[in-house]
């Protein structure tokens, strides 16, 4: 079994003295593991940063084994905004939201496409890599069956004054609608549906939208709760 | 084949960096084959390692004195602190004979996969030693990787309110290194980082 692929180094972990398990996205074979032989050592131990990008070559004899990358780099993205602090946050909690939501081997070509985005963003290609990184949450949440349903009111039907989420259902619910249930509902920020982004506070409530339901669908269970560098981000744009 | 004890110390052996079991074989055949010249000594000088090397209660570094010997030293300026993650780093660092300050060594750096937090990381200690009024600077000197980069500006943060000029090390070009082997992350680093001459 062979493969090519552009992939994201979403980790790398030491493995023995000199090789490393690399857990990659990659777009034809979604979030594939393999052993990089010399992973750990000085020649590749920078092109397995989190964030970069690379031409990966996947070799196993069975296609159910661990099998073995061997890889190129292509974009080295991190070293970009290693200076910036919220924009490494970012590609961390992205990093590792990935490595915890996705499952093993089942192609997101779509999702792949979203994180070349954001590394786009992040890159420097764009002021609003933060509401690209929300976007790409829903998307993810999308991807993996728990979309959201924005498109109209979940009470009446009308697709004018959106501003809530139901947090049960995941459907928008208008202004009017949702008045007697404020307290209990989730904001949604009008960037999501179209509009503008309206400062810090709508990524914030982006975040918070999507952080919702991926604990409750994606993050539940034996490891519960979001991982630490989702929380770290969103605390420090929080702050 | 030499007895559960002979396996037990290639086992034991080959768990050392650089030692597989085949090179942790002929180093124990070599230990046993020179028992008085190398086995015995090595024997004492790991007891006495383990006895009297410990972490100092002050920077973290390894010695037999505490606080370290680095730590006691009274020529050493004690207005900047460098933080390194780990040992070797400080030793690297020493033995580049090229900074004359005290240092902190955080225990590793962030890590979301690894499940390194905050808390299991020297930073309290290290705030408490930033805001007891002697310090002036602290040099953060974590990897150029994405986590100890993460852990650099979680430690900044962490510094804000010390009173305390916070610094990090350069990205760039390496001595001798060649452009053309450089690659392109660490050009792009070495060109945002430019100085004027």
């Amino acid at each position: 079994m062979e493969w090519s692929d552009r992939g994201i180094v979403l980790s790398a972990r030491r493995h023995g003295e000199s090789a490393a398990v690399v857990n990659m996205l990659t777009r034809e074979h979604g979030r594939h593991a393999g052993l990089a032989r010399g992973g750990a050592g000085r020649r590749l131990k920078g092109v397995l940063q989190a964030g970069n990008l690379v031409a990966a070559r996947w070799r196993g004899r069975l296609s159910e084994h661990l099998g073995g990358y061997t890889m190129e780099l292509e974009r080295a993205v991190p070293a970009a905004f290693l200076h910036d602090a919220n924009r490494l946050a970012c590609l961390a909690c992205a990093c590792a939201v990935a490595e915890r939501s996705l499952p093993e081997r089942h192609p997101y070509p779509l999702l792949f496409d979203g994180f070349l985005a954001l590394l786009d963003g992040l890159e420097g290609g764009s002021d609003h890599w933060d509401a690209v990184y929300v976007r790409w949450e829903v998307g993810l949440l999308d991807v993996l069956g728990f979309g959201l349903d924005l498109g109209a009111c979940a009470v009446t039907g009308r697709n004018d004054d959106l501003i809530y989420v139901s947090p049960r259902t995941g459907r928008a619910v208008s202004a009017s609608a949702g008045e007697p249930y404020r307290d209990r509902l989730l904001a949604l920020p009008g960037f999501l549906i179209g509009k503008d982004i309206g400062g810090a506070s709508d990524i914030l409530a982006g975040l918070r939208l999507t952080g919702h339901f991926l604990e409750r669908h994606l993050f539940a269970g034996e490891r519960a709760g979001p991982p630490p560098a989702r929380e770290r981000f969103v605390a420090r744009l929080g702050r | 084949m030499g007895g559960p004890e002979v396996d037990r110390l290639v086992a034991l052996l080959a768990r050392l960096p650089g030692l597989g079991p085949r090179s942790a074989r002929r180093a124990a055949l070599h230990l046993l084959k020179n028992r008085g010249s190398l086995l015995e000594p090595l024997t004492a000088a790991l007891e006495r390692t383990a006895e009297a090397v410990k972490p100092c209660p002050v920077c973290g570094n390894l010695d037999t004195v505490e606080p370290c010997g680095i730590c006691s030293e009274a020529r050493r300026d004690r207005s900047t602190i460098c933080v390194v993650e780990e040992v070797d780093d400080l030793w690297a660092l020493e033995r580049a004979g090229i900074f004359g300050g005290l240092y902190h060594v955080l225990g590793g750096a962030l890590s979301a996969l690894d499940g390194v937090g905050p808390e299991d990381l020297g930073i309290a200690g290290l705030v408490a030693r930033a805001s007891d009024g002697a310090v002036e600077e602290v040099i953060l000197a974590t990897n150029a990787t994405v986590d100890g980069q993460t852990t650099a500006h979680y430690v900044t943060d962490r510094l804000e309110g010390c009173g305390v000029r916070v610094s990090r090390l350069a990205f760039g070009v390496p001595m001798g290194g060649e452009l053309d082997y450089l690659d392109e992350g660490t050009l792009g680093a070495a060109l945002k980082a430019r100085r004027a001459v």
